[in-house]
């Protein structure tokens, strides 16, 4: 069985975003970076049903993606060094994509790889666009469980889903090929080891372009601007709830 | 003339209330690329659905069912969605952001080669969508560049449409799915029984942190004001990791978005993932004993005090 799974090099979420001073764009300089969290999940996901099929003599292999720049090779070694078997990174610039270029690169590499199954964060912490898994879905035309919280495997033919939905919990069933995106409670990803650090630089990492993979990459969706947020104003500190109430009540009106 | 269609959302013949809130942005849209808007309702019974969305101004509602749509399923929902797009003609497809608006609207846009921009908050002339990124820290402006224009609507963001009287012409078209190409199956759906109502759909939350301190004393303190409220409970990812409360009641970047008409912030100090997901609140209230908390610089309302005697007296004092 093969699984492929995202490590996509996003902005440190716990890190404030900058942006140009003259709001044409977000000053990447200014960043910190580290692998998209829900990528993580995925990732430990993966090691998680190689371990479990190990156990029914079924070999997993696992391979990491990233597409980025040059600097994103550090994510696909992270995942190497959590334990993915092979890393592959398409190199370009990350203002020059959308969420159906990365989907349709994604695409490509799958025809070529034919994993059974595409394990991916359910969105990036920088674009937010959570659309990526859906896409490479429809593309390929096969099954997807996102917001994964829980994934019970029925050896390498599919896979029990448990999906977070509003209000609740649904449970679906796959037959592979198939996509899952992972939610924040399918698992607590691992810290990479020291042995498996050192073990990740002698995997193999593949490195190619969007034209290796014959994609155009003609955006159907553009950024053409940032603004920030409306910003609230500080409001007042009162000093009992006496006067507390009595804002609510006179000035905000919500009581 | 643009066309404009939002696809509605119903489980079991029961329409979701987002639904509403699309509708609202649709007619957002009209105002800016012009003409009419239609609703696509889809699924397995739908024939007591359609009397929810007939009223609400649409030029036409259209229909499609079949055997395979009777429960929601990824494949066979977007299939059936594009092939009423296409027998419609429209040009924008809005649908909310809900959970299983994300779940298709990306599958649909990919059937139509169209683009889509994602859970969007407001729609500027052009149009441009106005969307946040980097969970809300910067709203980016997005073009779509195909001739089929895909949107999902953050709920909070937009006004429910109001019924408008009269009644829409419905025209049922064949829903498309290839049964043979789906390779999936709903098992079943487990919704949290509550009284409560859902947090993002809550006028009124009352989210608890780790000042808190335990499990039990979150129930003691934050219980008897929701209860007060009729409001929703939040709480921070923090909270949730301790195991204090369930992992659907986060309220943040990784959890909810939300957006009351009030917002209490008991005991939270504020964390750049947690304000993401609160900070479109109307009125915050904060109650922390830190007065430094950066909790303070986004709420309209403070009081810098110990919770476990601030909140008692407020619920004294409200009743």
């Amino acid at each position: 069985m093969k699984i492929l799974v995202t490590a996509k090099r996003v902005t440190d979420p716990d890190t404030r975003i900058v942006l140009k001073k003259d709001l044409s764009g977000v000053d990447w300089d200014a960043m910190e970076y580290k692998m998209n969290p829900f990528c993580e999940i995925a990732v430990e996901g993966a090691l998680q049903i190689k371990e479990a099929l190990d156990d029914d003599d079924i070999e997993v292999e696992i391979v990491a993606v990233a597409i980025g720049d040059e600097e994103a090779t550090k994510e696909v070694r992270t995942a190497m060094a959590m334990g993915a078997d092979r890393g592959i990174l398409v190199e370009c610039a990350e203002e020059d994509l959308d969420s159906d270029a990365v989907a349709r690169m994604l695409v490509k590499i799958a025809e070529e790889e034919e994993p059974d199954l595409i394990l991916l964060g359910k969105q990036a912490v920088d674009g937010d666009n959570n659309q990526v898994g859906q896409l490479v879905a429809e593309y390929l035309g096969w099954p997807q469980a996102t917001f994964a919280y829980k994934i019970d495997m029925d050896g390498e033919a599919g896979a029990t889903v448990l999906r977070e939905v509003d209000g609740g919990v649904e449970t679906i069933k796959l037959s592979f090929p198939a996509v899952i995106t992972t939610d924040l409670r399918l698992n607590e990803p691992r810290y990479p080891s020291l042995p498996g650090i050192m073990k990740a630089k002698r995997k193999p990492l593949k490195t190619m372009e969007p034209d290796d993979l014959d994609v155009e990459l003609d955006l159907k969706v553009e950024t053409v601007g940032f603004m920030m947020p409306p910003s609230r104003k500080a409001g007042v500190m009162v000093e009992s709830v006496d006067a507390l109430i009595d804002k609510l009540k006179n000035e905000a009106k919500v009581l | 003339m643009s066309k404009i269609i939002v696809l509605a959302e119903q489980q079991l013949g029961k329409l979701s209330n987002a639904t509403y809130n699309a509708i609202g942005a649709a007619k957002k849209l009209a105002g800016i690329v012009g003409g009419e808007f239609d609703i696509a309702l889809v699924g397995g019974v739908i024939e007591g659905t359609i009397k929810d969305v007939a009223g609400y101004g649409a030029a036409k509602v259209y229909t499609a069912t079949d055997a395979t749509l009777e429960r929601y399923t990824a494949q066979a929902y977007a299939q059936a969605y594009a092939s009423v797009i296409k027998a419609a003609g429209a040009e924008f497809v809005v649908m909310a952001g809900t959970a299983i608006g994300k779940d298709v609207a990306p599958r649909v846009a990919a059937r139509l080669e169209a683009g889509q921009a994602s859970d969007i908050v407001d729609i500027l002339d052009g149009p441009i969508y106005l969307r946040p990124m980097w969970a809300g820290n910067v709203y980016g402006k997005v073009k779509i560049n195909t001739d089929i224009q895909v949107m999902t609507i953050r709920p909070t963001d937009f006004e429910a449409a109001q019924a408008t009287g009269g009644e829409s012409p419905v025209e049922a078209v064949e829903a498309g799915v290839d049964a043979g190409a789906l390779r999936m199956e709903f098992v079943k759906l487990d919704i949290v029984e509550s009284d409560r109502p859902p947090l993002t759909e809550a006028s009124v939350i009352i989210s608890g942190g780790r000042g808190l301190k335990s499990k039990e004393k979150f129930a003691e303190i934050i219980e008897p004001l929701a209860d007060h409220f009729g409001a929703a409970i939040g709480a921070t990812r923090a909270v949730v990791d301790a195991g204090w409360v369930p992992n659907d009641w986060q309220v943040g970047q990784t959890g909810k978005v939300v957006a009351p008409d009030l917002y209490f912030a008991i005991g939270i100090s504020g964390a750049i993932q947690h304000l993401a997901g609160m900070k479109s609140s109307k009125v915050i209230v904060a109650i922390n004993k830190d007065e430094e908390a950066p909790i303070f610089q986004v709420a309209d309302y403070g009081i810098v005090g110990d919770l476990f005697e601030v909140v008692p007296e407020l619920l004294s004092k409200l009743k």
